[in-house]
């Protein structure tokens, strides 16, 4: 039954994952850069639903939605303030400055909150499911992680394909000139698909921290960049590659935290971003781009 | 002389005075404690921004994992180091062996880790050199190396598992890194390897090597069509900045009696790459300067400590807008120009004076 | 110029291809493509935009590798060979779209033409050996005799992204010049000058073809340099050539003239 519990954790982990890949697939995808400073939103986030819960005792589904305010207004003001102004500058200026948002927000986190973690209560009022007899227990996280990937999934594909909006984004990801000549305001799109892809990291961050409920200014920081290889992993730009990419990624990392060793499940983790990039840069669902001469 | 060659031996004459004033100073009395223990590392982190930028700045690709290669050469020389205490008894010839182990360690780590990251391009390629420095940390953190008196004892598990007699001296202890070290650093050898690394980086610069990267650094696709092999010259680079950074590595593991794994992580390599963007990519004095500096003054602002870090992620972001966003540079120059005035305003009559004693 | 035509029938082919194509995806961007460039000769490769020229400089630079056909290079199949291995097996090429290395000077862009010519190691580079000292010597002087045939040399220590448009592209050339090659492939050398530069243009295309003896191939929609300096015409449409023969004959050719009228009435 251990298999099957690892299973699920696996599961459920990558879903987190997965939330917190849509962020970096849909910015790469529509504005062609790495977001680095996504794993910090969301420990910003975080850290607002704590307050949220703790301080103030408000409701969990008020904090939640707090998170999601807190890090969409977060993700709009970087992007305006620190990538706005580099559109069109070399991807190593807009990289070096994206390190530097997510160290800023690091340390201002470490500044104005301590570096002591905080035990971050849960924030899902569902009890947890035995079966067999209580061979497999699914912690009520699992179940609302899984379920919120789902849901996210679902909704994003029809928001993307329907809404006017989503398919100004899809334009813009294709090319961002023809886009333009087309009257798509590409100012606007590439900041509400920051603002999009933030809202969902304060879920994921809230998610993530329910189910480890340890929280730090480098909370955001590992599951950041491993939803990144998540998102290379499934295809960068590809919304259900970032789901695929998310589960496949969390079940290596429990997995091998189970039967190989602890201390080298990240190694393991990067080692699969390292050998899919070199294998299939495109990722698992990705698509071929070529390089015009 | 062209203007190159001008340029080079400026920064050596940059960093034989700072060596001077330094050792006056010492001799004085006038440097406190805590300034003399930053000597070395001031040093290590001039050869680590210099080598980083070798990359950054004139191969033009980001490395975020610089710190692993020299968490290579330090663990590397801490091991050399130890073995050669009872066999080697001068010390800077023993700190000069290790620094050159570890230095070959370290490059050929580059080697292995080049030959995958380099196929890669832009974010793709950071992103795994950052990958790369996690995984190397990770494992560092599993190693347990010993020495007794049959040998090196080496395993990946835990240090009794080595197998060592009594008498064994544990050298690397997975986590805790490595202990006991017989400190061997002193500045005067940090300078030697800041002017050997100097020597070395602006000379490759100034060759048909430095020029074949730089080409590519421009224009990949005309640097191929005119007989340019990429791969070499993307090589050549990283692997010759990853053997320095495995030296400044020895240098500073020979400096403190423990290292941990940990201190090489993420945040070190980002902060040599503070340094380098602070100095201006492909600068070289400039990253030198501005690793000095960036040591130097949180020193002396003890109190604002907390806020150090804090500070290094705005410098990234202001100098990144300022050097890529025309309205940021022009605001820049107008307050750059605000500045000068006022001091114009200030020193004028003092130099109004020392002109008129002429 | 008159004794070289009369010389035409003992040219032997220098660079050939064989059913050239490629595919993006589904779209056929070039398909059975065959000419074949005689040593020592000016060749013109033209065709309404779009028509797929520079594609075909990109696979005869390997930029792009055919997906069929082959690339005969003096008589040796190359589909082996990448774009460096191209080059060095003496295809030369400018681009459409300039693309100098910006940040180095004027003679270190020529230098890097001649890369391949310099023979010293990283070692001889960073300890100044008597080898690095010798090469480097060698360098600059190729380099501003290369210069030279574009009177570049006062422009020598200028950086190549602060050159005016027209001298970009002249360097360009010259940097292509200076990996020695035996087939010179230039993208549209004359676009963007005015009628005196082009004609100036012209008369230097002539004179490195003469001094080099090299074969030259260039993709042009400035109709006047074209007719007036190619002696083979190839025209291409929609990834297909219409047409090939000498300046007379395309002129005359009623697909030719059809293909062009058709693009000049959507333009009008």
């Amino acid at each position: 039954m251990s298999f099957l519990n690892y299973l699920i954790s696996g599961v459920s982990l990558g879903s987190i994952y997965a939330i917190i890949a849509l962020g970096y697939t849909m910015v790469y995808g529509i504005a062609k850069m790495l977001n680095f400073a996504h794993g910090d939103v969301i420990m910003i986030g975080t850290y607002f639903a704590y307050f949220a819960t703790t301080s103030h005792s408000l409701p969990p589904a008020i904090a939640v939605i707090a998170a999601m305010l807190c890090c969409t207004i977060l993700g709009v003001v970087i992007e305006f303030l620190a990538y706005r102004p580099l559109r069109g500058a070399t991807s190593l200026a807009v990289l070096i400055t994206a390190i530097g948002v997510s160290f800023f927000l690091q340390n201002f986190a470490l500044i104005r909150w301590g570096s002591s973690p905080k035990n971050f209560p849960s924030l899902v009022p569902f009890d947890k499911v035995s079966l067999f007899g209580g061979d497999l227990i699914i912690s009520g996280e699992a179940i609302t992680t899984m379920l919120a990937c789902i849901f996210v999934m679902i909704g994003l594909s029809f928001f993307i394909k329907k809404n006017k909006l989503g398919k100004a984004m899809r334009a813009v990801s294709e090319d961002r000139e023809a886009a333009q000549l087309m009257g798509i305001n590409v100012n606007y799109t590439i900041a509400m698909t920051f603002a999009i892809g933030s809202a969902l990291a304060g879920i994921a961050g809230v998610l993530l921290c329910s189910m480890y409920p340890t929280l730090s200014p480098t909370t955001g920081a590992m599951p950041g960049i491993k939803a990144f290889t998540a998102a290379v992993f499934g295809g960068i730009g590809s919304i259900p590659g970032a789901m695929l990419g998310g589960i496949l990624l969390g079940m290596i990392e429990i997995f091998s935290r189970a039967y190989i060793s602890t201390q080298l499940s990240d190694a393991i983790v990067f080692a699969v971003l390292i050998v899919v990039l070199l294998v299939r840069p495109t990722g698992l669902l990705g698509k071929k781009i070529r390089e015009k001469v | 002389m062209n203007r190159g060659a001008v340029n080079s031996f400026v920064n050596y004459g940059l960093v034989l005075a700072f060596y001077l004033i330094v050792q006056i100073l010492r001799a004085n009395g006038d440097l406190s404690r805590a300034f003399q223990a930053q000597l070395v590392p001031i040093c290590v982190y001039i050869i680590m921004a210099i080598s980083l930028n070798l990359v950054v700045g004139i191969s033009g690709e980001l490395s975020l994992g610089h710190a692993a290669f020299m968490s290579v050469g330090a663990f590397t020389g801490v091991v050399v180091s130890t073995m050669l205490v009872d066999s080697v008894a001068s010390t800077p010839l023993r700190l000069a062996i290790s620094i050159l182990v570890g230095g070959i360690a370290a490059g050929i780590a580059g080697i292995f880790i080049g030959i995958p990251v380099l196929r890669l391009h832009g974010d793709y390629l950071a992103i795994v050199t950052l990958a790369f420095g996690e995984i190397i940390k990770n494992i560092l953190n599993t190693v347990y190396v010993g020495l007794d008196s049959t040998g090196l004892h080496y395993g990946m598990t835990s240090i009794n598992e080595l197998g060592m007699d009594s008498a064994g001296k544990t050298i690397i202890n997975g986590p805790m890194g490595a202990m006991g070290i017989d400190k061997a650093s002193t500045f005067t050898a940090a300078i030697i390897m800041v002017l050997i690394t100097l020597f070395a980086i602006q000379n490759m610069i100034r060759s048909r090597s430095g020029r074949a990267i730089m080409a590519i650094r421009d224009n990949r696709i005309a640097a191929e069509a005119s007989g340019l092999n990429v791969m070499k010259y993307k090589m050549m680079a990283f692997v010759t900045a990853a053997a320095f950074a495995g030296m400044a590595g020895v240098l500073y593991a020979l400096n403190y009696s423990t290292v941990v794994p940990k201190k090489f992580d993420f945040n070190t390599s980002i902060l040599v790459l503070v340094f380098v963007v602070l100095g201006g990519l492909g600068n070289l004095r400039g990253s030198m300067i501005a690793t000095a500096v960036l040591i130097i003054l949180p020193e002396m602002l003890r109190e604002y400590q907390l806020y150090r870090m804090l500070i290094y992620s705005i410098i990234l972001i202001v100098v990144m807008l300022i050097t890529n966003n025309e309205r940021a540079h022009a605001i820049k120059d107008r307050l750059v120009a605000i500045v000068e005035d006022y001091f114009k305003k200030i020193l004028a009559p003092i130099f109004r004076r020392k002109g008129g004693a002429k | 110029m008159g004794n070289q035509i009369e010389n035409k029938e003992e040219r032997i082919p220098i660079l050939e291809t064989v059913d050239l194509g490629i595919d993006f995806g589904g779209l056929t961007a070039v398909d059975n493509f065959n000419i074949s460039i005689k040593n020592v000769e000016i060749a013109g490769l033209i065709g309404p935009n779009g028509a797929g020229k520079t594609t075909v400089f990109n696979l005869l630079t390997k930029v792009y590798q055919p997906t069929r056909g082959k690339i005969l290079l003096g008589g040796k199949d190359t589909a082996s060979m990448n774009t460096v291995q191209m080059n060095r097996a003496g295809v030369a090429r400018t681009f459409q779209n300039i693309r100098l290395f910006d940040t180095l000077t004027v003679e270190e862009n020529v230098k890097i033409g001649l890369h391949n010519e310099i023979h010293y190691n990283w070692f001889d580079g960073v300890f100044r050996t008597a080898r690095y000292w010798k090469h480097e010597k060698y360098a600059h002087e190729r380099a501003m005799e290369l210069l030279s045939i574009f009177d570049m040399q006062g422009m020598a220590n200028q950086k190549a992204g602060s050159l005016p448009y027209g001298a970009q592209r002249r360097l360009e050339i010259v940097r292509a010049l200076g990996t020695n090659p035996s087939v010179l492939l230039l993208d549209e050398p004359a676009a963007g000058m005015n009628p005196s530069e082009t004609a100036e243009l012209m008369e230097n295309i002539r004179k490195i073809r003469d001094t080099f003896q090299i074969a030259i191939v260039l993709i042009e929609h400035d109709m006047s340099l074209v007719m007036n300096i190619c002696e083979e015409i190839a025209v291409l449409n929609y990834g297909k050539i219409i047409a090939k023969g000498t300046p007379e004959e395309i002129q005359a050719n009623p697909k030719v003239i059809e293909a062009y009228l058709g693009k000049q009435k959507e333009e009008a």
